[in-house]
């Protein structure tokens, strides 16, 4: 292995690849491509459903077909990936330190990094479930993992908290699988899973989903034996009296995706508490120079083909960077409304050009809503919309024109409109 | 099953047995140890604070101040010889009115008449408390800093006691629930639900909860009482909120919950102490919301939000509120070990030494052996190494440049000697106690399914065999298609 | 007679309304897909059902229908499915099974040598 690289990309999944083909294409070949697994394609190997690549390839692909036409552009193009590989460090000098079995333990300088480790699932723990730690409790994407991937079938009776996609995705998997879905709990009173996902995970299969409940007690010693769960009020906090009972032998926790950033913050890099990714500016590049972030360690997408364009962005200015030399901060921060969560980028770098296009998330379901940017006084670009709702991320399209002479801080915010 | 015969059977794998086991392993005896689950440290040991108490709790002359200073003290040697993380973190008791105030000098005057140095029990002020400790509730009046406390991690240091004693010839037996103790021809017969039985001349019950039961086997009346905690772990990120062992000042009802930090850098919070009659630890939401509370209470700021999971043990306890630690009534040669609630952790290596020096002693003539080898190699070595020394580990072996948990950053290679060595991982849970795999912020949800393959591979069993914690605990139901 | 449907053939799970009983009218669909997903949701209902294959090695291979297979016949598809064993090496696009309801096919999604 060498010991420098142009670039170095940590992750080999959609983020990663597509990061690396886009660089390539820019004209930066000395490429590493950094996997903790054995091959590359990320969490998509394990998402066999299709409903992918409807946006950028116009057909509806199953994740390893995603995933796979990704592989083969960065093999077309001979980009090295060290598969097996794990990334213990980056430092903000882009030193990055990993571990395989081939070379042990070794560090490698790149002129640029692109992070692209995506994310992980919330665990029950994080959310202090009362009741006995017996087997059978797993997170959806485990589960999966377990179904997809290794051929076993982690339960015969299951009760799912949490209605993102990927509980829902196994619901119908399982399902098929032999497996009973007794019950889909979601504490909020709107899934955050996609309208379609709840339409034929669920209702093909006849699966309750019951909104606004949460499972309270989990029963059992060595294997979960049942879950007992209630209906909760406006703060969240179960109602007694509404408690059901359900049998079940098998628990799956669906209950949100945190990007993975532990090296992103022992690299000194500056992280939003909103998106637990790292700040970035509309190229993608962090707080330190020359290390840029894409896909879901950066913001949790619900479509990967929103992470290939956004990794595309990275990847061009990553290779920009490492051709034409850094570009110095002139930031313009970009705020939101109360109603919205978070916006990325959460920072626009005045001496970059081109389009923004903004992505983000509104905070609760709104129906004839407009979303606006405006930068002080300016309106920059408005959008209406029939519903929005925080299972799905929102874009916002801002012209190069429009963006090049803002002076004042941006703000996106959302009005509903009355009498429509 | 042959009619194995030992010179002392200790029930029980807790830090109580596992410590006495490695005292007794130092001499000519032949020694077995039986726990009724699928791993040893599956008790009280497993989940408790993993405080090292510098002992000015008990009252004056009770078994439980005597043990505790005196296994205070011993603590870091033993530590130091096993391979098991132990800290001198130091811990505060924090006086919150003008009565706790008072209460912190007369716990100062216990801990020395304890024999806890005098300079080692200073009260500190409100500002130097809150220069010690800024995130700490700014309505504190005062502390008792007791620089000899420290902490440990309880399952640590019994896994690595039971291996070690393993490692220098004693026996081990899983799974063996211990339904009959019989009188026998110079000693007695210990039989297992399953049918096994073995023959010992001493018998020490060190069962934990189920120590009365254990004693009743032989006629003894030890009644023993399940008190449930429950606790809350953070995430390391959460570490910088205290290094210390924050204890509210103690009332009648006990010592309260505490803000700790662990040696391995998370924040503990617990525990709770709630009477139960059921053996399975189970959290309820009503302890875990006093968990929080009372941890708000001493650090207003602290994130519960790093929360990376919950749990609860069962205490066990005796009216007397003191250890027991005695002969049988009625069976010579049977000693209980009964009520060992806090301070036992920080007691065991002082009750050990007392169990073999002056209770097995009175049977069995105590000769060292001469191959005694007092170290174990840590379960947690590789991650000690250099680079340039963990580089030559994995030329030997390249399992160990296999990430399997990337949270806690645990090796195939560290997974797979956790069932090789003493004693043997058998289960999921067991090599996350060794190991810390499937420990850190995502609570094995990424490495389970690969730590469950190793598992099946090491035991020669298909995955579906494959248990969290033994029993009927498995993973999977089945195989598809 | 009125149905609400929610299409499920893109992210946007457009709300479409179905009038009618043998002229079918579709609206509040966005785009083509919706009026056929909408009008087959009507009178035979139909999936595209993924799922995996165990090969002989007892490797784990990804599949799909190559088209919608009617709803009702879905289990029915899952247990041919589950009684094929193909050996390695498989490619992406390869047939493993033809017809496997009317004119859909069972396809491999993934390449495994």
């Amino acid at each position: 292995m060498k010991n420098t690289y142009d670039l170095i990309i940590v992750g080999g999944g959609p983020a990663g690849l597509a990061a690396a083909i886009a660089a390539y294409d820019c004209g930066v070949t000395d490429i590493l491509i950094l996997e903790r697994e054995d091959r590359p394609g990320g969490i998509l190997n394990q998402c066999i459903h299709n409903g992918f690549g409807l946006t950028r390839f116009k057909e509806s692909l199953t994740g390893p077909e995603y995933a796979g036409r990704f592989i083969a552009e960065a093999a077309k193009r001979n980009i090295p990936l060290s598969a097996g590989t794990t990334v213990l460090s980056i430092s903000p000098k882009k030193e990055v330190t990993a571990i395989n079995d081939r070379d042990g333990i070794f560090t490698v300088q790149a002129k640029a990094v692109i992070l692209a480790m995506g994310c992980r699932e919330r665990s029950r723990g994080a959310l202090n479930i009362p009741g006995t730690r017996p087997a059978g409790i797993y997170s959806a994407g485990t589960a999966q993992k377990y179904v997809n991937c290794k051929g076993y079938l982690p339960g015969k009776d299951v009760v799912i908290l949490g209605s993102g996609d990927i509980g829902l995705i196994m619901a119908r998997r399982m399902t098929l699988e032999g497996a009973k879905v007794h019950a889909v709990c979601e504490i909020m009173p709107y899934s955050s899973g996609l309208r379609r996902n709840i339409e034929q995970c669920l209702h093909d299969f006849n699966i309750p989903l019951y909104l606004n409940h949460t499972i309270t007690k989990i029963e059992g010693k060595d294997r979960v034996t049942g879950v007992v769960v209630s209906e909760v009020d406006e703060q969240k906090k179960p109602i007694a009296g509404t408690e059901m009972h359900f049998d079940c032998d098998t628990v799956l926790f669906s209950v949100g995706l945190i990007p993975e950033n532990e090296l992103t913050q022992e690299a000194g890099i500056a992280l939003s508490p909103r998106t637990k990714g790292a700040i970035v500016r509309q190229n993608r590049e962090t707080s330190v120079h020359g290390i840029f972030a894409c896909g879901n360690v950066l913001q949790v997408h619900d479509l990967v083909d929103f992470v290939s364009e956004e990794s595309e962005i990275a990847g061009k200015y990553a290779a920009e960077y490492i051709l034409k030399g850094e570009v110095p901060f002139d930031d313009i921060p970009v705020s939101h409304s109360g109603n919205i969560n978070y916006v990325l980028p959460q920072v626009i770098n005045r001496n970059i050009g081109g389009n923004v296009k903004f992505f983000f998330r509104v905070s609760n379901t709104f129906r004839n809503c407009v979303f606006r940017v405006r930068s002080g006084n300016k309106l920059l670009c408005e959008k209406k919309k029939r519903i929005a709702v925080p299972g799905e991320m929102e874009t916002l399209l801002v012209p190069a024109a429009k963006i090049a002479d803002v002076t004042e801080p941006i703000e996106i915010t959302l009005e509903v409109q009355p009498n429509e | 099953m042959k009619n194995l015969r030992y010179d002392v059977l200790v029930i029980g794998g807790g830090v109580i047995g596992g410590t006495i086991l490695r005292k007794l392993s130092q001499y000519n005896l032949s020694v077995c140890l039986v726990e009724k689950e699928n791993d040893v440290c599956m008790g009280q040991s497993r989940a408790n604070s993993g405080i090292v108490h510098a002992g000015f709790d008990a009252a004056e002359g009770s078994l439980k101040a005597k043990f505790n200073v005196l296994g205070n003290r011993m603590m870091p040697a033993l530590a130091g010889e096993l391979g098991v993380k132990y800290r001198n973190n130091t811990s505060l008791v924090v006086a919150f009115s003008e009565e706790e105030l008072e209460i912190l000098q007369k716990l100062q005057k216990r801990g020395v008449a304890n024999g806890i140095a005098a300079e080692d029990l200073p009260i500190l002020t409100r500002e130097e408390l809150l220069a010690l400790e800024p995130y700490i509730h700014p309505a504190a009046k005062g502390a008792l800093l007791a620089k000899t406390g420290g902490i440990i991690c309880p399952y640590e240091l019994t896994i690595a006691a039971i291996g070690n004693a393993m490692d220098n010839g004693a026996k081990l037996y899983t799974d063996f629930a211990v339904c009959a103790i019989c009188k026998t021809e110079g000693g007695y017969t210990v039989t297992a639900e399953d049918g096994r039985s073995l023959q010992a001349s001493v018998v020490i019950n060190c069962a934990g909860l189920a120590s009365g039961k254990i004693a009743a086997l032989v006629g003894d009346d030890i009644p023993v009482h399940g008190r449930k905690g429950d606790y809350i772990l953070l995430d390391r990120q959460a570490h910088y909120l205290t290094d210390r062992t924050l204890f509210f000042t103690p009332t009648a009802k006990g010592k309260g919950i505490l803000v700790s930090s662990t040696v391995d850098n998370n924040i503990i919070l617990g525990p709770t102490a709630t009477e139960v009659e059921s053996d399975v630890p189970e959290t309820t939401a009503a302890d875990l919301a006093h968990v929080m509370q009372k941890a708000k209470e001493m650090c207003p700021n602290v994130p519960l939000g790093a929360a990376i999971t919950s749990f609860a043990g069962i205490r066990a306890y005796n009216e007397r509120h003191d250890f027991i630690i005695e002969e049988s009534q009625t069976a010579k040669g049977v000693f209980h070990l009964a009520g060992i609630e806090s301070p036992g952790l920080t007691s065991a290596p002082a009750i050990a030494e007392y169990v073999a020096e002056e209770l097995v002693a009175r049977y069995l003539p105590l000769v060292k052996k001469e191959n005694f080898r007092p170290e174990r190699q840590a379960d947690s070595f590789f991650r000690n190494l250099t680079t340039e020394e963990k580089n030559a580990v994995i030329q030997k072996d390249p399992a160990y440049g296999r990430m399997v948990c990337r949270c806690e950053r645990i090796t195939e290679g560290e997974i797979r000697h956790a069932v090789r060595t003493n004693p043997p991982a058998t289960n999921v849970d067991a090599v996350k106690r060794r190991t810390r795999a499937g420990m850190g912020r995502c609570q094995g949800g990424f490495c389970q399914s690969r730590v469950t393959e190793i598992l099946a591979e090491e035991l020669g069993i298909p995955m579906e065999k494959v248990t969290k914690s033994g029993g009927n605990s498995v993973l999977l139901v089945g195989k598809i298609k | 007679m009125n149905r609400e449907l929610t299409c499920i053939e893109c992210p946007m799970g457009c709300l479409i309304t179905v009038e009618g009983e043998d002229t079918l009218t579709v609206r509040g669909n966005r785009c083509p897909r919706g009026a056929i997903y909408a009008k087959n949701e009507v009178t035979c209902p139909r999936r595209v059902v993924t799922s995996t294959v165990r090969l002989q090695d007892g490797r784990m291979l990804p599949v799909k229908t190559n088209q919608p297979v009617r709803k009702s016949e879905m289990f029915a598809v899952i247990e041919k499915i589950n009684a094929l064993h193909p050996a390695a090496p498989v490619h992406c696009g390869d047939i493993l099974l033809y017809n496997i309801d009317e004119d859909a096919a069972l396809v491999a999604c993934d390449n495994i040598e």
